[in-house]
């Protein structure tokens, strides 16, 4: 299908199927129950999922497949949405035009950052890439570019937002209540949502994700082919072994740079579409912390593979919103079957995890996973399915082994 | 000109902080070969070894003083620290006072714990791995170590003043022969005068001791000096130890020129790995020199002439510095050759 391999087809339209229902998929707990608060089918949160999912999809492609840890995207997501935000100002308030301009934003930095770091590798890559995003986080932090030229251009602290006085000039610059347009694809807004309820549950579906939803398929799309390109094994050669690459006579730089400007691009979609959402640009969205983010992302559902960066964005996403929602009083509510000593005890345990320190939770994790599992929460998924059919075919297997060792003998 | 000679001096101090982060920094990486990105946390460990000892020194007991009567008529509790009432408050005071100079007694071995206990515990089983995983590892480290710390000592910063002794500030101006006055805390210079004995102490060790003599020879090839029947991997474990202490000991005396938070260990990490890289990776020296340097250019930026021509040069100039020097010097600026070299 679409030129992809059979078991690429299925995992794609697996993950299609997954988020075009994922209104009624993340919403399992009846409105008004008290498992409700672990709904996670709420427009913003799953447009949050998309999202980080594509930018996450970009980093993996950068790092998954060469192996080059770059410790400063989050500067591109950050250009992209400072992108989209000035097309919203200055030309209308359609997301195409906004997008469009956002990728190509990232992708001409990524071209400038990424032919000046790739001439290093290894630690010396990570920290370039560091020194970069943390410039830009500053020059866009205190607005030096608009110091210099007189206006605002990033709004510093602020950030940068919509007025009522944007030319707009294909849109308009206030709609006829004297409030700002909001943002639209061809005049269907991205906020209008369709409430479906039925029986206890009620099912939102925003426009917005769709979009969204979408976009993140095209790109989930891209990416595959990329991965199952001669282009992307080329990659995976930079990886395992760059320096034997470069004594066959093949320059690898070109390789390389294309994909960190793909890896930019993508990075910069997200944070064009983050801005479509919520028409506003920070600094703080370039912030090296906001880097690090993307690379627990990564790590945490299996860098290298397809579906892991995917995962590992919904993951961190859903656990930091509902985890941190998670109270004393919840707690206490969880652990009441217990007798009062050993409930208060365990509300004790628990409680520096979640809530306010869910990020002491996601760093141990985080750690477990690089030190046990270095493939991820998709290497941990396929452990677990081979321990299932192992039980299966132990017969089987007891035979295979027997006829494995005698084989040497036999030789 | 007494403009610049200011914010020279105030390099040096931010210069001493990055330097001995970056000697540590990369004396963990000349030895075991590691990445380490939780050093900002041992920083910042350091500087809450701080306020532990102020806090344990100012636990006090609460009586109810017969004179003095609060607003609505009942005894007021008075609170007296268990140490003034045990050496009498003169002396119990002077030792509150002191609790920023007394914690460097409890950082040294806190921190050389800290260092042995991630080294054996955790950084050990990454010595086979890529750098990308030592790097993540400690990233996520650094994270939970940081978690850990906003836990208990809650996300604020919390201030910790220096001894009285050293409130205020010294005048450069006579001294210099200047008719204008040059006023400089005197904490920073006490900063830097104890971040000098530090890197002294530590290239003295590394230099004119046996244990140093093995652990540069380790350096410069680990096999050779393992095969002569030297445990060398030992030898390492203690610089690890020493050099988290490094760090600790910068972050405890760090603590009254900005008040400890959780995320100061994150803040200097990136700078000092700029400062690590631009030193070049493994050299003791280099990390020193980056570190000063650095800090000054950083300082100097930020004067307003230089603003006026460039506005904001004071936020980037450190990276820009970097970016070039990478470019123009890939092994830093005293980088030696083979390490880190793919």
């Amino acid at each position: 299908m679409f030129g992809l391999k059979k078991h690429d087809s299925r995992l794609f339209i697996v993950v299609a199927v997954l988020a075009l229902a994922a209104p009624f998929l993340l919403n399992p707990f009846p409105d008004g129950s008290a498992m409700a608060q672990f709904n996670a089918g709420y427009p913003d949160l799953m447009q949050r999922f998309v999202i980080f999912g594509i930018f996450a999809i970009g980093f993996n492609l950068l790092f998954g497949l060469t192996g080059y840890l770059s410790f400063g995207h989050a500067a591109f997501l950050g250009l992209g949405s400072y992108g989209a935000v000035w097309m919203f100002k200055l030309l209308s308030m359609n997301i195409i035009p906004a997008i469009v301009l956002s990728v190509i934003v990232a992708g001409v930095f990524a071209l400038i950052i990424g032919y000046i770091s790739l001439r290093r590798s290894g630690i010396y890559f990570s920290i370039l890439t560091l020194a970069f995003a943390q410039m830009m986080f500053a020059i866009a932090y205190s607005d030096l570019i608009g110091r210099f030229v007189g206006t605002p251009i990033t709004n510093g602290e602020t950030g940068l937002q919509l007025a009522l006085d944007d030319p707009r000039v294909l849109g308009i610059s206030a709609t006829p209540d004297g409030s700002i347009p909001l943002t639209n694809l061809f005049g269907l807004e991205m906020r209008s949502v369709f409430n479906l309820e039925v029986g206890g549950w009620l099912f939102t579906f925003s426009f917005g994700y769709y979009v969204c939803a979408v976009v993140m398929l095209l790109s989930f799309y891209v990416a595959i082919r990329i991965f199952r390109s001669p282009f992307g094994l080329m990659l995976r050669a930079v990886k395992s072994n760059q320096q034997r690459m470069n004594y066959t006579g093949l320059n690898t730089r070109p390789y390389t740079l294309a994909v960190f400007v793909i890896s930019g691009m993508y990075a910069g979609l997200a944070g064009g579409l983050m801005a479509s959402m919520d028409p506003l640009a920070g600094a703080e969205r370039m912030q090296w912390t906001a880097s690090g983010e993307v690379v627990l992302m990564t790590i945490l559902g299996g860098a290298g593979t397809l579906i892991g960066p995917v995962l590992g964005a919904g993951f961190i996403k859903y656990f930091e919103n509902i985890f941190a929602k998670i109270n004393d009083n919840v707690l206490h509510s969880w652990f009441a079957f217990m007798p009062d000593g050993l409930e208060d005890l365990m509300v004790t345990i628990v409680h520096p995890f979640v809530g306010k320190g869910w990020h002491l939770t996601l760093g141990i994790m985080f750690m477990l996973v690089v030190i046990f599992l270095p493939g991820g929460l998709v290497e941990g998924g396929q452990r677990i399915g081979r321990l299932f059919r192992r039980r299966d075919d132990k017969a089987t297997s007891v035979e295979s082994d027997a006829a494995e060792q005698r084989k040497p003998a036999a030789e | 000109m007494d403009a610049i000679i200011l914010q020279f001096l105030n390099g040096l101090d931010k210069g001493s902080a990055y330097a001995l982060i970056a000697l540590g920094l990369t004396l963990i990486f000349g030895t075991l070969g590691v990445v380490n990105f939780a050093h900002g946390a041992l920083f910042m460990i350091g500087a809450f070894c701080s306020v532990t000892v102020q806090r344990i020194l100012t636990l006090s007991t609460e009586t109810l003083s017969e004179t003095q009567k609060d607003f609505l008529g009942n005894p007021l509790k008075i609170k007296t620290p268990y140490v003034e009432s045990w050496f009498g408050p003169e002396v119990g005071a002077a030792i509150i006072d002191w609790s920023v100079p007394l914690a460097i007694l409890l950082a040294i071995p806190v921190m050389l714990i800290v260092g042995f206990v991630m080294e054996r515990g955790l950084i050990k089983h990454f010595y086979k791995r890529p750098h990308a995983d030592q790097i993540l590892v400690t990233f996520g480290l650094a994270i939970v170590l940081q978690e850990v710390i906003k836990y208990f000592y809650g996300a604020n910063p919390i201030p910790t003043p220096a001894p009285a002794a050293f409130v205020g500030s010294f005048d450069f101006g006579p001294l210099l022969g200047l008719d204008t006055s040059l006023a400089y805390p005197y904490w920073r210079l006490v900063y830097f005068a104890f971040s000098a004995v530090i890197i002294g102490a530590v290239f003295a060790f590394l230099q004119f001791t046996t244990f140093g003599m093995v652990v540069r020879a380790g350096m410069a090839d680990r096999e050779t000096v393992g095969l002569l029947g030297i445990d060398i991997d030992r030898r390492f474990t203690i610089m690890f130890g020493i050099a988290a202490a490094v760090a600790g000991l910068a972050g405890v005396m760090y603590a009254p020129i900005n008040s400890p938070n959780y995320h100061m260990g994150m803040d200097f990490l990136v700078l000092s790995f700029v400062v690590v890289v631009v030193g070049g990776m493994g050299s003791l020296p280099g990390a020193v020199l980056a570190g000063f340097m650095l800090g000054i250019l950083e300082s100097l930026a930020s004067m307003n002439e230089v603003k006026n021509i460039l506005p904001g040069i004071d936020q980037i100039i450190i990276y820009v510095v970097a970016i070039v020097i990478l470019l123009t010097r890939p092994r830093g600026l005293m980088g030696r050759k083979g390490v880190m070299e793919e």
